[in-house]
């Protein structure tokens, strides 16, 4: 798990930022920083519970919650551990 | 009476937030039909100006035709003013079912259901045909009507980047497990003015089991050979599922929209589509316009051919002035500044100059790419375009951006 935050920049940097982005970091706000429409987050959900095996249920998976790595990797340990 | 001051005052509060953030939109007053040659009152109260339309999406210059008009007249005394009730009620004329088959007919599908705009059509259409078990793919720049038709319906809804294929492809293997998978484009993306690869989407969507649906609302009339729209262009007449585009635009320019695709579709819009169900469909008066419209397109191309010569010229001569443009082939010609205060006083300079063109920011556009998005009409003379060109390249001078590179533009006015 310590390159779970890697994993998800990664990820958030090839999905969804254009060749001339600004680049980001573990804080970055991602959704209210207007970075990554919310409706596109849905990819990145897929992506982890394909990846670390869990099922992170819709009512937690808030524009909130996916706002950045930081955040997105809280989510998915809570999931992984239980 | 439940709108205290303190309600008032947070009203007032946002508004002048927008205000100071120089995203308030204000309107301005046309006193003449809508052409290429308008009368403006602007700012509100201030005495009439004329100037040359360059920010219309009156394509085909249709809006004012006088067999249009004239047709529109009869329409009037024939079948009266309005309907007073939703289609299934006694809100459909014979008219209305004629102008769905001359629409199935132009566009070559199976069949077509008017909406009381193209609004109304892409807000319609997700909810009427999909369930919690299916996937809307959309490209991450198609319109504002489609995102929130998408909002309205239960499916599960994931992007891709841009006209990207090979990430539309990732999606649609990634899908796979869902019941059904739609996949939505713009036919012409009204900003950038560049067109979907229907011809690969198509190729993608028969591989992966998906239906596609286009909004040609930015086509219908003038993109392919013989204006039928963006599927034209690309070969795939017949191959699309599913169309909803605009009466509001080339095709006269009023109001309305449709959808026109799948029989069995448009079906379910028939029987479930809530803006069909529970709003008046377009006025008698309006739809006789448009299929005189229809009439005038399928006996000629002449205005398609002029729009697609004066687009050239256009492109051209912003070109060889220096400026940077979206590249594309279609009416629409993004003049690109990147800086949103640059754009807007560009656009106050030409308008002094006598030319009508807008300038586009944040949050219309990404940031740092703010343009004057320039259209071009079969209403334009060459005189008008020639007219238009010696104002953008004075006010190209006067701000320093001709023979510019985009970095240079920038490092002078910020992003």
């Amino acid at each position: 798990m310590d390159d779970l935050k890697e994993i998800i920049k990664n990820y958030v940097i090839n999905e969804y930022l254009e060749p001339d982005s600004d680049p980001i970091d573990y804080d970055t706000p991602l959704i209210s920083g207007g970075i990554v429409d919310s409706f596109s987050m849905v990819s990145l959900k897929r992506f982890l519970e394909n990846r670390y095996n869990i099922q992170i249920p819709d009512d937690q998976a808030t524009p909130e919650a996916f706002d950045s790595v930081n955040k997105i990797a809280d989510l998915v340990r809570r999931f992984v551990k239980a | 009476m439940a709108f205290p001051d303190s309600v008032r005052e947070l009203y007032q509060a946002q508004l002048k937030a927008l205000q100071e953030g120089g995203l308030f939109k204000e309107e301005r007053f046309i006193h003449s039909p809508q052409s290429a040659d308008i009368e403006v009152e602007f700012p509100a109260g201030s005495s009439l100006k004329k100037v040359i339309n360059m920010c219309a999406n009156n394509y085909l210059g249709l809006s004012s035709h006088p067999e249009v008009i004239k047709a529109a007249h009869e329409g009037l005394e024939t079948r009266g003013f309005g309907m007073s009730s939703v289609r299934f009620i006694c809100g459909t004329q014979d008219i209305h079912k004629e102008l769905e088959r001359k629409m199935t007919e132009f566009l070559g599908t199976e069949d077509t259901i008017l909406f009381p705009s193209c609004m109304d059509a892409n807000a319609g259409v997700f909810e009427a045909i999909l369930t919690k078990d299916d996937v809307i793919i959309s490209d991450r720049l198609v319109h504002a009507s489609l995102i929130d038709g998408i909002r309205l319906c239960s499916a599960m809804h994931d992007t891709f980047k841009h006209s990207d294929m090979t990430h539309l492809e990732e999606k649609l293997k990634m899908y796979q497990d869902k019941r059904l998978r739609l996949v939505v484009t713009d036919g012409v993306f009204s900003m950038d003015g560049d067109t979907a690869k229907l011809d690969q989407m198509v190729e993608l969507c028969e591989k992966y089991n998906a239906m596609l649906l286009v909004d040609d609302s930015h086509a219908s009339g003038f993109i392919g050979k013989t204006g039928r729209g963006t599927h034209e262009k690309y070969g795939v007449m017949g191959k699309i599922d599913i169309i909803t585009t605009t009466f509001g635009k080339a095709l006269g320019g009023a109001t309305g929209g449709c959808v026109s695709g799948r029989r069995e579709i448009v079906e379910m819009c028939r029987q479930r589509a809530r803006p069909y169900l529970f709003s008046n469909t377009i006025a008698p008066v309006i739809i006789v316009g448009i299929l005189k419209v229809l009439e005038i397109l399928s006996a000629t191309t002449e205005r398609r051919d002029k729009l697609e010569k004066n687009t050239e010229y256009w492109r051209k001569g912003l070109k060889e002035a220096g400026f940077i443009l979206k590249e594309g082939d279609t009416p629409i010609v993004p003049v690109m500044l990147f800086n949103a205060r640059l754009a807007q006083e560009f656009s106050k300079a030409l308008y002094e100059e006598g030319i009508y063109a807008i300038g586009f920011f944040f949050p219309v556009v990404p940031q740092g790419q703010a343009r004057i998005r320039t259209q071009i009409s079969a209403a334009h003379e060459i005189h008008h375009l020639d007219r238009a060109l010696e104002a953008f390249i004075k006010v190209g001078k006067k701000f320093d951006i001709l023979h510019k590179t985009k970095q240079e533009i920038i490092e002078k006015y910020g992003m």
